[in-house]
């Protein structure tokens, strides 16, 4: 199975490789000391590494070569296992019943941490099903969006630190704002398409941040804000653990009501008009679609579900200041669409939950924690360019005018 | 108007530095259309690869001027060949797929690539020695203007002209932009497109490990975390020029500099980037492909 | 079967890359770990003590965190390889909270989960707020090296959290202080970093500067971290025509701005914090460094806890210790302490005991008031001279 050839490519990318890591590896300089550390021993484990990776790695791409060539020859769309499973009845309701157990009794089965853990996944979940509509139904690539996440959190802190305004009066006013932040963003940026379209939000996002940061009179600067109190339960006093659970279920219930106004919304005339938006913008206008509107209605829809998000998040984290809205933030966010399936529901309650949960679950790997995590981010996109749930289209077939054809 | 001046110069230096990470992603922007976040960290590694060199070389007893052009040149090397490797395992396998997944695929390698530092070197700042020897006839102009600040001006000038000839006049430079124009109908008149994308990379990698050594030579400094902040920037300054468009690339990197400079100078440096935002904000309301992009009319 | 196939093979190449990561950067630290279960004896019957150590261990900001690690890394292996603790051993857990509040809560839980009798942390003042809930509601001490907001201890919202280093407002009043009795300075520029703790404690150098007659704030302004070129702030000190720079914020940023003043031939008093009075600070800028102020614990070159401490970085890591490494020593050693003299981890027996034993430790001999903040760690305002810290007397 393994050929000469083979053992000589691989050879030579171990060359390769050792030569490319020597300087960053091998040597350590200590410009303080002025001495030098060689370690060769790291060297010779590059080569190794390299030399083994090397077969999987080619053996992995020949397969996803073969995998596209076929599904070319074919001429169907793969359908991937885990919406063909949803689509059969047989697998989708003993699937969904297992769900639904298995989040009811989860936060009284695993330990605190588990519990907050899911927490912080599910705000993502919100967040991003937020964002995909933006970029995955109305194919508009935004990297600021953090800025609306921000303007939630924010004005559930500052609302309740200045009014004491509860969390649950505070969740739909966060909204609101996210969503006049979203339309008053939305207007200057109605003309910029593509990339230039994604610095300008990128733009936006720094812009709000750095204001939060400087504007030590309005939103306490760098310093931020503590003691936001935890979403209450009709007054009643809950300890620490009881009211993780507590937010837990109030997420729940908020990702359940993202994920059904979602859906409606994917279906609904504003739905496909962001959908037709995405695939081309010249022939949706020609089409009669209003493009300021639908793409306003994009952003703020989206913005909507991200203040929410920021509510949630100032209650859980109980302490919010600039650093928690950085660009990196926007970053996380858009994996987590991609990386799910741009445009797919499931796929993006999958993406947040591997991509919130997995730095945590690699804290096993302490300091190598982030490096794993990158060169994961890699592999996976390699490998699942499409994202892990990919979007099936909807096929509309139209059978009717070809049957009075054949009669 | 010597404040004027010496801000002018100021901004004139952030431009430059701007300048040379810019064209990297320019480049590969235009060819593959890939905001290469990777980009950052290549320059990252040009300097740390640098430092390396011009310890180890320190320690051998050369003399400074040998040193810093023996290093910056090494680093250039390693650079491109960070740059090559990057490009064919992270970004080749994905071709043909959505661009966003390519963008996300550039996000883990620039993760990768920070915490690989972090881990084989240190997480503390160096020290980086500046090696440009002082000339004697910037000795009056002194306060105003450094040798150091001289030679990244001069590199950036000559960087910009290397490549304005190497686009234009040579062979590779006319295969860069079929392929950039469009890369399927340039595969069917025979250009090695994978030859062409790779060679871009190489170009743009050495670019930037060449800004990385000099900056950092300028501000005395390194660090596993520096390639970030100065790569948003400098992505930035790419698009305000007009992405993909190589004078494009420095004019909004040196416009980025001034309006840096001259907003800290005459305002506040504490608003500085919200008015270097708002300023690019505007420019793209302006001119929706950037200063010097071109506007491409969409057909159906 | 094919497909799950392919996925198998991609599984084998991840876990073989981690791997070989691992094995390539874990050699060095496999040593002193089999070197330590040598030399102490087999006591499992005990339940080790848990000692959570959290902070900023990757991004931006992890050079501030990594030392309090290491710190916290030697203490304990030179406890465990003596009996430990009452015949305890000591037990690390090193989590990681890249200084985002929200990352540190899930930080907090996990270290409460696992059972962290006592924890060394957090780095960030934002971090730490936002994770003290947590220890609070589950009775675990924290103490931070380095995170300075005077509200965590001032405000009586966190009786759980100590602290080995100054708040911002006792820091900058002392700056304040020497600025103006000393060096008798009238026009001052105030820098910051915009980061928490420097523009926390410049807020407060800004706030003293100006409820005194004696001299006048002439600049006030936040500078963008992370530039690769300063010359329009300094252009703008210059032409503020100010005597001295309070600056806040962290050494790289101070060396940055320090060689481009002295290359501008500007020769500008400049007084920092804690954040600059680390030797990478000097070692970075170098001869520009030369003359520069900076507040810090009172001088610990003289310790023998200090030195002995510095001398077993070098030796263990092969470089100089980072930012906060002696506070964090501190910090630790402080912790253990307690646990030692009152040979119990619970909270209310730990909380006065570090209220009421005093403690050696490379910053002197210590104990902490009722609000946290430590009794004992004088401090003092250092110059630069000949490439080293040498403390100024007034």
């Amino acid at each position: 199975m393994i050929t000469l050839q083979e053992i000589k490519k691989s050879f030579l990318v171990s060359l390769w490789f050792m030569f490319l890591t020597f300087p960053i590896m091998v040597i350590k300089v200590n410009t303080i000391e002025q001495t030098i550390e060689w370690r060769w021993w790291w060297m010779a484990a590059v080569g190794l590494g390299a030399f083994v990776l090397s077969f999987f790695w080619r053996i992995a791409i020949a397969r996803k070569e073969a995998g596209k060539k076929k599904a070319e020859v074919s001429g169907e769309e793969k359908i991937a296992l885990i919406p063909r499973l949803m689509s059969n009845p047989r697998f989708y309701i003993p699937g969904l019943v297992a769900t639904v157990a298995l989040v009811v009794i989860f936060p009284f089965v695993f330990s605190m941490y588990q519990t907050n853990i899911l927490i912080t996944a599910l705000i993502y979940v919100v967040v991003g099903l937020g964002l995909n509509i933006v970029v995955g139904l109305a194919g508009l690539l935004d990297l600021g969006y953090v800025a609306f996440y921000a303007v939630g959190a924010y004005s559930y802190a500052l609302l309740n630190y200045h009014f004491g305004v509860t969390f649950w009066m505070a969740l739909p006013i966060g909204a609101l704002l996210a969503f006049l932040f979203g339309i008053m963003l939305g207007f200057p940026v109605l003309r910029l398409r593509g990339d230039y379209l994604a610095i300008v939000t990128l733009g936006f996002g720094e812009i709000i941040r750095l204001v939060l940061e400087n504007w030590n009179a309005f939103s306490f600067g760098p310093s931020g804000i503590a003691n936001i109190p935890k979403p209450g339960l009709f007054g009643l006093k809950l300890s620490l653990q009881q009211s993780s659970i507590f937010i837990y279920f109030v997420m729940i219930g908020l990702a359940l009501m993202t994920i059904f106004v979602v859906r409606r919304l994917q279906d609904s005339r504003i739905g496909r008009a962001w959908i037709a938006l995405r695939e081309d913008e010249v022939a949706c206008q020609a089409m009669g679609i209003d493009k300021t509107r639908t793409k306003l209605s994009a952003f703020a829809m989206g913005a909507t579900w991200a203040g929410m998000g920021g509510v949630v998040f100032a209650a859980k984290t109980t302490f919010i200041n600039p650093t928690s809205f950085t660009i990196w933030e926007s970053v996380i966010i858009l994996c987590v669409v991609v990386l799910g399936g741009m445009g797919s529901i499931l796929g993006v309650i999958i993406g947040a939950l591997v991509l919130i949960l997995l730095p945590e679950y690699l804290r096993a790997f302490s300091e190598y924690r982030m490096l794993v995590f990158g060169a994961l981010l890699v592999m996976m996109m390699v490998f699942r360019p499409g994202g892990i749930v990919s979007g099936v289209r909807r096929i509309y077939k139209f059978e009717g005018l070809q049957n009075k054809v054949d009669s | 108007m010597d404040y004027f001046l010496e801000l002018f110069l100021g901004g004139l230096t952030r431009g430059s530095i701007y300048a040379l990470i810019a064209l990297g992603y320019t480049m590969v922007y235009g060819i593959i259309e890939l905001i290469n976040f990777a980009h950052g960290e290549i320059y990252m590694i040009g300097a740390f690869t640098g430092l390396i060199v011009i310890s180890v070389l320190t320690m051998l007893g050369w003399n400074s001027i040998a040193i810093i052009v023996l290093a910056a040149l090494i680093a250039m090397l390693y650079s491109a060949a960070y740059g090559f490797t990057i490009e064919k395992i992270a970004y080749k396998p994905l071709r043909g797929s959505q661009r966003l997944s390519a963008l996300i695929s550039a996000i883990g390698m620039s993760l990768f690539l920070q915490n690989y530092v972090l881990l084989a070197q240190t997480s503390n700042f160096l020290p980086y020695p500046n090696l440009v020897p002082t000339w004697d006839f910037l000795q009056p102009y002194e306060h105003i203007v450094r040798s150091t600040e001289m030679v990244i001006y001069i590199a950036t000038a000559l960087v910009m002209v290397l490549l304005t000839y190497l686009i234009k006049f040579t062979r590779m430079g006319k295969a860069m932009r079929a392929v950039a124009q469009d890369r399927d109908m340039s595969m069917l008149v025979g250009v090695d497109v994978n030859r062409v994308i790779s060679f871009t990379f190489i170009i743009g990698s050495s670019i930037a490990a060449l800004g990385g050594v000099l900056v950092a030579s300028h501000i005395g400094q390194v660090n596993f975390y520096v390639g970030f902040i100065v790569g948003i920037k400098a992505f930035v300054a790419a698009v305000l020029g007009g992405i993909g468009s190589m004078p494009g690339a420095v004019l909004g990197s040196l416009v980025l500099g001034w309006t840096e400079s001259f907003f800290t100078g005459y305002i506040s440096s504490d608003y500085e980037d919200v008015f270097a935002f708002l300023f690019l904000v505007l420019i793209l309301i302006f001119r929706p492909a950037g200063l010097l992009g071109r506007s491409d009319t969409d057909k159906v | 079967m094919k497909k799950r196939f392919g996925r198998y093979f991609v599984l084998i190449a991840l876990v073989t890359l981690t791997g070989m990561v691992l094995f390539a950067c874990g050699q060095q630290q496999e040593q002193p770990a089999e070197a330590t279960k040598e030399a102490a004896p087999v006591e499992k019957a005990v339940e080790p003590i848990k000692l959570g150590v959290a902070g900023a261990h990757s991004g931006d900001l992890a050079s501030y965190g990594i030392p309090t690690v290491r710190a916290a890394e030697l203490i304990v292996k030179k406890r465990n390889a003596m009996t430990g603790i009452c015949g305890r051993q000591i037990e690390l857990l090193v989590e990681d909270d890249v200084c985002k509040p929200e990352v540190a809560t899930n930080t907090a839980t996990k270290l409460v989960t696992d059972g962290a009798n006592v924890v060394v942390g957090h780095i960030c003042s934002g971090a730490t707020k936002a994770a003290l809930g947590i220890y609070k509601e589950s009775g675990v001490i924290a103490m931070s090296p380095s995170a300075t907001n005077p509200a965590l201890t001032q405000s009586g919202d966190y009786p759980n959290f100590y602290r080995t280093i100054a708040s911002d407002d006792a820091q900058a009043r002392l700056e304040v202080d020497f600025a103006l009795d000393v060096l008798k300075l009238k026009k001052i520029a105030v820098l910051h970093d915009k980061g928490d703790y420097g523009k926390g404690l410049a807020e407060f150098a800004k706030g003293f500067l100006e409820g005194d007659s004696r001299a006048e704030v002439v600049l006030y302004e936040g500078i963008t971290p992370g530039a690769v070129d300063y010359s329009a702030v300094v252009q703008k000190i210059k032409q503020s025509e100010a005597e001295a720079v309070i600056f806040g914020g962290y050494h790289p940023e101070a060396s940055k701005l320090v060689q481009q003043m002295r290359n501008k031939a500007m020769d500008t008093v400049f007084i920092s914090d804690d954040g600059v009075k680390d030797d990478t600070f000097i070692k970075v800028a170098g001869e520009f460094a030369e003359g520069v102020y900076a507040t810090g614990p009172v001088d610990t070159s003289s310790n023998p806890i200090a030195v002995d401490a510095v001398e077993l970085h070098k030796k263990e890591y092969g470089e100089e210790p980072g930012a906060f490494f002696l506070n964090a020593y501190a910090a630790t050693l402080a912790l253990l302490n307690a646990i030692e003299k009152s040979g119990s981890t619970d909270y209310d027996v730990l909380t006065k005991t570090l209220q009421s034993e005093w403690v050696a430790t490379p910053l002197g001999i210590i104990k902490f008031d009722e609000k946290g903040d430590a009794i004992g760690v004088g401090f003092a305002v250092y110059q630069v001279q000949n490439g080293q810290y040498v403390t100024v007397e007034f």
